[in-house]
């Protein structure tokens, strides 16, 4: 291409006077902006089409007639515009007097009074007295549209952007303007509830009060939170957050704007989840055989456990589970309690539940923003919606709106598929071979059918990544499926790996060595053994037990201790069966929870630990990115950090962490883990968008916060996205305040390589599925019977019994109707279930959710079988 | 401008012979006698699209929608080489007093469909949508008929008269609201969604139904084509003064002798409209004013200088700030009292805004509360004031026209139309009724709607 052709990469233009170089196509509401001068909005909103509905943004720019908005006005080369001139503010002062007089006078009884809009622009600019002495409209007063979202039509200025984000982003139309005029309403369909996943988004855009969420109404004033920036970690995605308490009660958490990670949304089993934090079910005093104890009696009576378990069988006869719902910290700790002090490598942070940790700490891995601009994205995962919330906004935009070919390996119809561009067709517990048939594909041979040519095709003709989003795909099959697709896939050179584990901190609790045969900061126990050892005084001999090794050896009476920290296995591990007969034989739990859970309730000792919002530290999300989260109120009665727990064990152990503070655990992570090697906690507490792991790789990406850690709250407060406060660009050492030196030497003088998967997997044959029998897929989903919803009162009523799809085909075969409770039978028990004939799902295949709650699903799973083989009867 | 005065006062009966002079002229075989599908024929014969295009840009044919724009152009802006693109009959008609398309769309649906067949050609189009205001039974019957016998007969369908091109017409029926006439909503409201149009740019032809290119023309710009292609369009261009070519279908209505649509040759005046063509007013009344373009535009009343306007849309602007809008004439004699025509107009408005954009919602509901306190005994003193300055809010400079506005779509500005009007001419009256109003009493309380 000449330079001739070239397209112009900006163009000047002229906005008050002050000349602005932008980029052509770009709107002129943004450029003015990010160049100082606000534009008075309330449509507008950055990460939504422009509509241009509210006129409150109207401007003059030459040579146009009229007040064009500045919302939906691309610039041009030499465009001189005007937001400041009489007329322009003579025509948005006639827009704000229209939007107020049907108006209510609710300011004194409103949620938003203090952090609105149409409250401030009208204080600051708006009219003494109304001229309109007509009846204002009239609407019932709130009308709920969901379980949590309600809405008063009175104070709604129909600014679509609850309609846009529900259509838009989160793909649920289900709310949408009805009647004209000054009579025009937002309403869900009749019978129809607006019941989003995501649909506290469009309480916190909201300019006014007229959408409000249960949890939050009436709860408190704005100007009387405290706010503090943060990290959901209620799935692995962590989503960016500013919790807000009052009174040492956390009443709302809104969503921070973090390019990289959640563009600003969350989800509302996330939003609203922090309910739990306060539920009066919480633990808040130590017990010691069912009993109140005190924190020594505790803690002592915890070591004589370990101490005698160790003494008479050896470290081995102790195992940990869990871990994985804390800070990096609090992991790291656990991890060197474990490993380095009790000497037992059967540590898994993973609930049998998830994928072998080589896979997801050995492979090349791609971050979330890597979705926008990929080759294709390959789903081998399970329900991303119901699983990873805020990643399906990611996958369905860069599906839907960048145009990247969606490949699906699923076998089951899933929160996706209406998105998906090609899909492969996977069986249950097939997604290795069809990964297998993809991958010869892409490289070259012959493609098996016309479905994976033409995915192929359309792969081969775009730049960038494939990315694989890799996940268990069903908790009714063993990961062997997963791990057999991951060794296919990633023999590929533009393959990249984002896994999909869904539990919160788990890739924080990996990467702290919270797995067999690893040690902190991504390497083996075997190549880490000399630098561990240096640094700790001991490393496990051996590779131990993952889970589900863990609990068969719990059963058989080889471990003695199982140490629950915040796992429930009954809950969470796929094969009830085998977790009851692990927990009804093992001679000893010890417990760290904030709730009493069925696995922990005949703990010897029970040890309440703080939960999200009471620990401040760092964790880690599923594409390794490290961010804080922090503390905003004060631990619940007596629990401790899980952190504090450890190192008290250890000292007791009679092996000194000396780790007094979270900061001085970042600092001993970032000295001995060598993903780690290369920050300093000022680093981490200074990037903006958190550091990616592992740190020597990624530290050139990181953009540091310009004043410290504050939140961009500049022109009001939550119904605008909220940036933390930072340059667009990475700056150098210099730029930063001095909290914030980099410390770039990297800790070589052990020369450890990080560890890398061989991708060597064992032969594996799945069964023929007999003609009369279904294949079952198993999945999680979002209101689940697990603690945060059952905790969390205004997420407890969401939760819905389990149902099973199948098709149309095999309902008919079975003599079924849709909606008709059924017996379903596999090798190891029989559940009753309610079926519905579903589209979407093939002949031979059942697809049923995972109770999260010790019943359903885990009672038909045998976790040593590769898939999970049902047959179904009437009941009647 | 005697010259361009007609000596005889009569109709110019182009796009509405057939449906005056052929009975039954819907059915199939009625019309076919009398010529239907032979432009269309020959068209297929020649298979000249470039032709066609020359042939309606020689005419000078503007739009008869309401917005009077170049048809050419149109056709010519649509983008080439993209792929499937869509034409758009828009046969909405739902402002008040206009129903012109009406007459055509139920007497002579062949005209229509005929014209749709070879607009398509022209564009290279395939798929067209023929957009029926709901209320319209009818005529939806009626073109769907006409359709269905057009297709039997071979002028529409796959590969029309072996000539490889094909047609298929889809007919579509509204759902009730004014604002689908305007064209991205009709859009809108063509792919299932609310009727309410979209932000421009991007205009319908180059990102239309279905994000494709297209064209979209009033039922009464596509019925003429037939009508320029067998004339010529130099011959057609003969017709009417200056930019305002051929003939303009009138719906006249009011405090008139002979109400109904006249298809007149621009350049006539009104007083010959009203006067001579109509017969003048019922009961030979005094005139007192006339709407000269629809409801959505500024007024004229009984003086020489509004009368012996001629009918042609570039004068009309330029002289009195008015237009020729949506095609009707409404004329009202001494006995009417002004402001309750306005409110009565902004009530419609106010029915009809879609609700999009904040001046329009707001603004029209308000303006119409004021004028019905106003027209209904209950106005107050400084009520115009109050009516001009609030109309600003909608339509900045209020009396000026054409107005400019805040909103998305003119339907906002068009009862600030009606107030203008007021201020300008009927300052009287305006002032006896805003004498009436005692501030304490409650001003919503109505006696009729
Ligand atoms: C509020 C509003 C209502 C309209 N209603 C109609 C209508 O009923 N019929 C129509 O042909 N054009 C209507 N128009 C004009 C259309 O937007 C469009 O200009 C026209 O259909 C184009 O066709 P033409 O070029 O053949 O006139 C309306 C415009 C507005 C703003
Ligand atoms: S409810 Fe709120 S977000 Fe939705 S249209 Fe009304 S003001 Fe806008
Ligand atoms: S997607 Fe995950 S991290 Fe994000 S808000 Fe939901 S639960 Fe929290
Ligand atoms: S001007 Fe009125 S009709 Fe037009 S978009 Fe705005 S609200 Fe809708
Ligand atoms: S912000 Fe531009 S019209 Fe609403």
């Amino acid at each position: 291409m000449t330079a001739v052709n070239e397209a112009k990469t900006t163009v000047t233009v002229t906005i008050d006077g002050k000349s602005i170089e932008a980029r052509p196509g770009e709107l002129l509401i943004k450029v003015a902006q990010d160049n100082g001068i606000y534009i008075p909005r309330f449509c507008w909103h950055e990460r939504m089409k422009p509509v241009g509905m509210c006129r409150m943004c109207l401007v003059e720019v030459d040579g146009i007639r009229g007040f064009p908005p500045a919302c939906t006005m691309p610039v041009s080369e030499a465009m001189v515009c005007h937001t400041d001139t009489d007329s322009v503010k003579a025509a948005q002062d006639g827009v704000l007097e229209l939007l107020l007089i049907n108006h209510p006078l609710d300011c004194p009884v409103c949620d938003r009074g203090g952090e609105c809009p149409l409250q401030d622009t009208t204080l600051a600019f708006g009219p003494v007295e109304s001229r309109f002495v007509e009846e204002k409209r009239h609407f019932e007063k709130p009308i709920a549209i969901s379980d949590l979202v309600l809405l008063d039509r009175e104070r709604c200025i129909q600014c679509a952007r609850c309609t846009r984000f529900a259509d838009e982003i989160a793909g649920d139309p289900l709310i949408s303007f009805v009647d004209r005029g000054d009579h025009t309403q937002v309403l869900n369909f009749p019978d129809d509830p607006f019941s989003s996943y995501f649909s506290g988004n469009v309480v916190q855009i909201c300019p006014v009060g007229a959408l409000t969420a249960k949890p939050y109404r009436f709860k408190a004033r704005p100007w009387d939170l405290a706010t503090v920036e943060t990290s959901c970690t209620t799935c692995a995605v962590h989503c960016r957050g500013a919790v807000q308490s009052s009174s040492n009660q956390i009443v709302r958490l809104l969503g921070v704007d973090s390019e990289p990670v959640n563009q600003g949304w969350l989800c509302d089993k996330g939003r609203f989840g922090y309910e739990h934090v306060h539920s009066a079910a919480r633990v808040l005093t130590p017990r010691v055989g069912g009993r109140e104890a005190s924190w020594p009696q505790a803690l002592d009576a915890a070591v004589a456990e370990l101490k005698s378990a160790k003494n008479l069988h050896g470290g081995g006869a102790i195992a940990m589970i869990g871990g994985a719902s804390g800070t990096n910290e609090s992991a790291y700790a656990w991890a060197r309690l474990t490993k380095g002090v009790i000497g037992t490598d059967n540590v898994d942070a993973q609930l049998g539940d998830g994928i072998a940790a080589e896979v997801v700490l050995g492979s090349d891995r791609a971050q979330i923003s890597d979705l926008d601009n990929a080759a294709a994205i390959v789903l081998c995962a399970g329900d991303l919606k119901e699983e990873l919330p805020v990643l399906f906004l990611r996958v369905k935009r860069a599906a839907l709106e960048l145009g990247v070919p969606l490949v699906d390996l699923s076998a089951a119809p899933h929160g996706l598929s209406k998105y998906v561009t090609h899909a492969l067709g996977a069986a249950p517990g097939e997604q290795g071979l069809v990964a297998e048939q993809l991958a010869s594909a892409i490289g070259g041979a012959t493609p098996a059918n016309e479905t994976i040519a033409a995915a192929t095709r359309s792969i081969g003709s775009r730049e960038g990544n494939i990315v694989v989003i890799l996940g268990r795909t069903s908790l009714a099959e063993r990961d062997d499926t997963v791990v057999s697709a991951a060794a296919a896939l990633g023999a590929l050179p533009r393959v990249r790996f984002l896994s999909a584990l869904r539990r919160s901190n788990v890739h924080g609790a990996l990467e702290a060595g919270l797995a067999p045969g690893f040690l902190p900061g991504r390497v083996s126990l075997d190549s880490g053994r000399v630098h561990f050892t240096s640094n700790w005084g001991s490393v496990p001999a051996e590779r131990g037990l993952g889970t589900e090794g863990i609990l068969r050896a719990c059963a058989e009476g080889k471990i003695h201790v199982l140490v629950l920290v915040g796992a429930d296995p009954l809950a969470d591990f796929p094969d009830r069966s085998l977790a009851k007969q692990a927990l009804d034989t093992v001679g000893v739990v010890i417990a760290i929870d904030a709730f009493e859970t069925p696995s922990n309730r005949r703990a010897k000792v029970f040890m309440p630990c703080t939960l999200w919002a009471e620990q401040g530290g760092t964790v880690t999300n599923l594409e390794g990115r490290v961010q804080r989260v922090s503390r905003k109120v004060s631990a619940s009665g007596l629990a401790l950090d899980d952190w504090r727990i450890a190192s008290e064990l250890a000292q007791r152990m009679g092996s000194d962490f000396d780790l007094e503070t979270v900061d001085e655990i970042t600092e001993e992570f970032s000295r001995v883990a060598p993903a780690w090697a290369g920050a300093s906690t000022a680093t981490i507490r200074n990037a903006r968008d958190g550091v990616v792991l592992p740190f020597a790789d990624h530290l050139g990406e990181v953009v540091f916060r310009r004043g410290g850690s504050s939140l961009d709250i500049e022109y009001s407060l939550s119904w605008e996205p909220i940036r933390a406060d930072g340059d667009d660009v990475a700056v150098e050492a210099s730029d930063v305040d001095e909290t914030a030196e980099i410390d770039r030497t990297i800790a070589t003088e052990d020369a450890l390589t990080l560890f890398v998967w061989d991708r060597v997997v064992a032969p594996r044959s799945i069964p023929q599925r007999d003609a009369y029998a279904l294949r079952v897929n198993v999945g999680r989903k979002l209101y689940d019977g697990g603690r945060i919803v059952a905790e969390s009162p205004s997420l407890v009523g969401l939760k819905k019994a389990p149902t099973m799809l199948v098709s149309s085909a095999d309902a008919a075969r079975l003599g079924v109707l849709s909606g008709e409770s059924v017996k379903a039978t596999s090798s190891r028990g029989s559940i009753t279930v309610e079926l519905k004939a579903a589209r979407g799902i093939a002949p031979g295949t059942a697809s049923l959710g995972f109770s999260a709650d010790g019943t359903g699903a885990s009672e038909l799973i045998d976790a040593s079988v590769s898939v999970t083989d049902i047959r179904v009867e009437t009941l009647r | 401008m005697t010259d361009t005065k007609k000596i005889e006062v009569r109709e110019t009966r182009i796009v509405t012979r057939r449906l005056h002079d052929v009975v039954d002229a819907w059915k199939y075989e009625n019309a076919r006698a009398d010529g239907a599908y032979q432009i269309w024929a020959d068209v297929l014969r020649k298979g000249d699209a470039a032709d066609l295009l020359a042939q309606v840009k020689a005419s000078g044919l503007r739009g008869r929608g309401g917005a009077n724009f170049p048809t050419a152009i149109k056709w010519e802006s649509l983008p080439a080489d993209v792929f499937p693109r869509y034409l758009v009959i828009n046969g909405d008609e739902g402002e008040p007093s206009t129903f012109k398309d009406r007459e055509i769309i139920e007497k002579d649906p062949h005209a229509l469909v005929e014209g749709v067949c070879i607009e398509a050609f022209a564009c290279g189009i395939n798929k067209a949508f023929i957009y029926l205001r709901g209320e319209f039974a009818l005529g939806y019957d009626r073109v769907v008929n006409a359709v269905k016998e057009a297709s039997a007969n071979g002028w529409v369908g796959e590969n029309i008269q072996g000539s490889g091109f094909s047609l298929d017409i889809v007919v579509h029926r509204g759902a009730g609201a004014y604002i689908c006439g305007e064209e991205s909503a009709l859009i809108e409201s063509l792919e299932g969604k609310r009727g309410m149009p979209r932000i421009k740019p991007p205009l319908p032809i180059h990102s239309g139904v279905y994000a494709k290119p297209t064209v979209v023309n009033n039922v009464e710009t596509a019925s003429t084509l037939t009508h320029i292609i067998k004339m010529g369009g130099a011959e057609y261009a003969k017709l009417g003064v200056g930019r305002s070519t051929g003939t303009r279908v009138a719906a006249i209505s009011g405090h008139i002798k002979n109400p109904g649509i006249y298809e007149i040759e621009f350049g006539m005046t009104f007083r010959e409209i009203i006067f001579e063509l109509c017969g003048g007013l019922r009961d030979d009344k005094e005139l007192k004013f006339f709407l000269p373009g629809g409801a959505s535009f500024q007024w004229l009343v009984n003086c020489d200088e509004h009368l012996d306007q001629v009918y042609d849309i570039d004068d009309i602007t330029a002289k009195l700030g008015t237009t020729l809008g949506s095609g009707a004439i409404m004329v009202y004699d001494q006995s009417t009292d002004p402001v309750l025509v306005a409110w009565r107009l902004a009530k419609f408005y106010a029915h009809e805004s879609c609700g999009k954009c904040t001046p329009c919602r707001e603004g029209t509901g308000w303006i119409e509360k004021i004028l019905y306190r106003m027209s209904h005994g209950q106005g107050r003193p400084t009520d115009m004031e109050l009516l001009l300055s609030m109309s600003a809010n909608v339509s900045p400079d209020v009396l000026r026209a054409p107005f400019t506005q805040t909103t998305i779509c003119p339907l906002g500005p068009s009862p600030v139309s009606a107030v203008a009007s007021l201020e300008k001419y009927f300052r009287a009256e305006v002032d006896a009724a805003c004498s009436g109003g005692r501030p304490g009493i409650a001003v919503n309380v109505r006696v009729n709607s």
